[in-house]
């Protein structure tokens, strides 16, 4: 992976490119919110009719008690690993490439995380009744048995949460303070207040990069913690298929892989429509898309290990969900799944003239809905299949639980598009600062290298 | 006057007005600085750069993690539930939640003594310029003696393209 930085344009016009989309609006932007916000609004629709008339018009119902909705929740946490988990690594290993290309990536946590952590509630069925969850001692004599995953899952999501909010935050007060000094009337007020006085002295620089190196440490762990976490809400539970100690780290590895892929749509799409392309290069596409290529190939790894253990163990209960997926019921979404991680990735991101940004938008756009495939692939099969046959069950998904999953694609898509409207999508200071880079981080010129590079 | 300073658009000039001012008597702790991005190619960006973040990060690692086990612990014991024959204090589940606690501790330490450190808050204090965020760097000096203005705006006027303001 290359650690070059391309070439930028002067930092005046950085910020001039940069913050034309907060002082400017095309009536694009109102239509693509309005369209945006009426399927958010029939999404919440369906929500509330569910709640009014009952669970029972989704299709969840026994054995199959997970269906889209715990789906999505791994979906978009799995999603979530995208930004602070990709930004934290490149900055720790001080890519230069990695400038424009962070925010974006940290914005999609934010609200991956805030999505998915709205299924459990969701798929709660009395939402009012969340609080139960929480670990608080309480008259009714319940308290949170800390055994759980449900409860790891609490703290694991909130951790990683709070975590990324502030991973996104921190880094946006400089830039608050740029739009602050360019702003008037109540928004200069409220982007003075988000600057928290932000001034621009030596110790607020090197505080902020020292926390924000620290936050860098610190968020990897959590977010690799995350979804482990998630995956034991599965591997714990004595289910066929189910109960196996590779989920972790193929949960991990399926989480990065999908994170990877909403990233390069969401840039490809924010260089686009924003028009950065002179920020948003080739070079980003093609790292990541070398980056997606690894996953791929990781995920490839996992499945095999899965599959070949399960098949030579030779339980009955597991081959018969291992023989639904393969050749059975769920076999034409299994090989979809197969074909979208593994062989489109494969093919466009291993052969170079392929890795164009249309080359990545078009495998990305396959893995993330190979991913989505193969996570309803890890729930429904077996949950309706389990060991003994009184438990067997088919789940097929309800218009309430269609349009509501239609609806937080849709919520995702929104909430960026505010983001980009209101704060600068791309750095600032850490695109201008890349034109003072500290005279002791460039190394001298190499024969591969012959002006030099830049490592700041 | 309760502040004069210089607006550089070059960092070797802003260098300059500091050790200028500088050599006219100011201590380092008088100077203000103020810059639009981090200049780790100046000398004046490293003054008062020592920091005791990573200690408090740990301390708030150490606080969280305590916390978490304290929580679990009495939890437990106090409703001692019987999970598919676990320990009643079972210490494999439990490191899940002391390991997010230990980390979430150490981020809000992070936050904590970046905000009290670096000065952060709702109002804006000492010497500041708008066009600080358009490229310009700031070096002067608040509430100066009436005694020195004249030498400190012709420590901060001499070096190239200096825009001098007193307030």
């Amino acid at each position: 992976m290359s650690t070059s930085s391309p070439a930028l344009p002067a930092s005046e016009q950085v910020r001039s490119d940069l913050l034309r989309p907060l002082l400017q609006t095309s009536w694009k932007f109102y239509v693509l919110v309005a369209f945006l916000g009426a399927i958010v609004v029939a999404a919440l629709a369906a929500w509330v009719t569910q709640m009014t008339l009952g669970f029972g018009i989704s299709g969840i119902r026994w054995p199959v008690y997970w269906g889209f909705y715990v789906t999505n929740f791994v979906f978009w946490i799995g999603i979530s690993h995208a930004g602070t988990l990709i930004s934290a690594i490149l900055r720790l290993v001080n890519a230069g490439w990695r400038r424009p290309v962070t925010r974006c990536a940290e914005v999609i946590t934010a609200f991956a995380l805030i999505i998915g952590a709205m299924f459990p509630l969701i798929h709660l069925g009395r939402p009012w009744l969340a609080f139960w969850l929480f670990p608080y001692p309480s008259e009714r004599m319940i308290w949170p048995n800390f055994r759980s995953p449900l409860v790891w899952d609490f703290f694991a999501i909130n951790t990683y949460l709070t975590g990324s909010l502030l991973f996104l935050f921190l880094p946006m007060l400089p830039d608050f303070a740029i739009v602050r000094d360019r702003a008037t009337g109540m928004r200069r007020r409220i982007y003075g207040v988000l600057a928290l006085g932000w001034r621009g002295t030596p110790t607020q620089w090197h505080r902020l990069e020292t926390a924000m190196q620290i936050m860098a440490v610190a968020i990897i762990p959590v977010a690799v913690s995350v979804h482990t976490i998630v995956s034991f809400d599965f591997s714990m539970a004595p289910v066929p298929m189910w109960q196996t100690t590779i989920f972790g780290p193929y949960f991990v590895a399926g989480a990065i892989f999908s994170g990877i892929a909403g990233l390069i749509i969401a840039m490809a799409i924010l260089r686009r429509v924003l028009h950065l392309e002179r920020y948003l290069h080739p070079v980003h596409f093609q790292n990541l898309g070398k980056l997606m290529l690894v996953m791929a190939l990781l995920w490839g790894y996992f499945v095999f290990n899965e599959r070949l253990v399960t098949y030579y163990g030779n339980g009955a209960s597991e081959m018969q969900v291992f023989w639904r997926t393969q050749r059975l019921t769920f076999a034409p979404l299994y090989w979809t799944m197969v074909v979208c991680n593994f062989v489109l990735p494969l093919v466009i991101m291993g052969i170079s003239r392929f890795r164009t940004i249309t080359g990545c938008v078009i495998a990305s756009i396959g893995v993330v809905i190979g991913m989505w495939l193969e996570r309803f692939l890890i729930i429904v099969p077996s949950l309706g299949h389990k060991y003994l046959p009184y438990s067997f069950g088919t789940y097929s998904p309800q218009p309430v639980e269609i349009v509501i999953t239609v609806g937080t694609f849709a919520a995702m898509t929104l909430l960026y598009v505010l983001f980009a409207k209101f704060v600068p999508i791309i750095s600032i200071w850490e695109l201008t600062a890349v034109q003072h880079p500290s005279p002791a981080l460039i190394p001298p010129a190499t024969a591969e290298h012959p002006l030099g590079e830049t490592h700041a | 006057m309760k502040a004069i300073y210089g607006l550089y658009t070059h960092g070797a000039s802003a260098q300059s007005a500091v050790d200028r001012l500088r050599a006219a008597g100011v201590a380092d702790k008088d100077i203000t600085v103020l810059s639009p991005e981090p200049r780790e190619d100046l000398a004046l960006s490293h003054m008062h750069s020592r920091t005791y973040m990573w200690h408090f990060a740990c301390l708030g690692g150490v606080i969280g993690f305590s916390a978490a086990t304290a929580l679990a612990y009495i939890s437990e014991t106090s409703w001692p539930l019987n999970v598919g024959g676990l320990p009643v204090v079972a210490w494999w589940p439990n490191l899940i939640i002391m390991f997010e606690l230990t980390m979430l501790g150490a981020i809000v330490a992070t936050i904590i003594t970046l905000i009290v450190s670096a000065g952060l808050g709702v109002t804006r204090r000492g010497i500041y310029d708008p066009e600080v965020t358009s490229g310009s760097i700031l070096v002067g000096v608040e509430n100066p003696p009436d005694s020195s203005v004249d030498a400190f705006e012709q420590a901060l006027s001499a070096p190239p393209g200096a825009r001098v303001k007193k307030i």
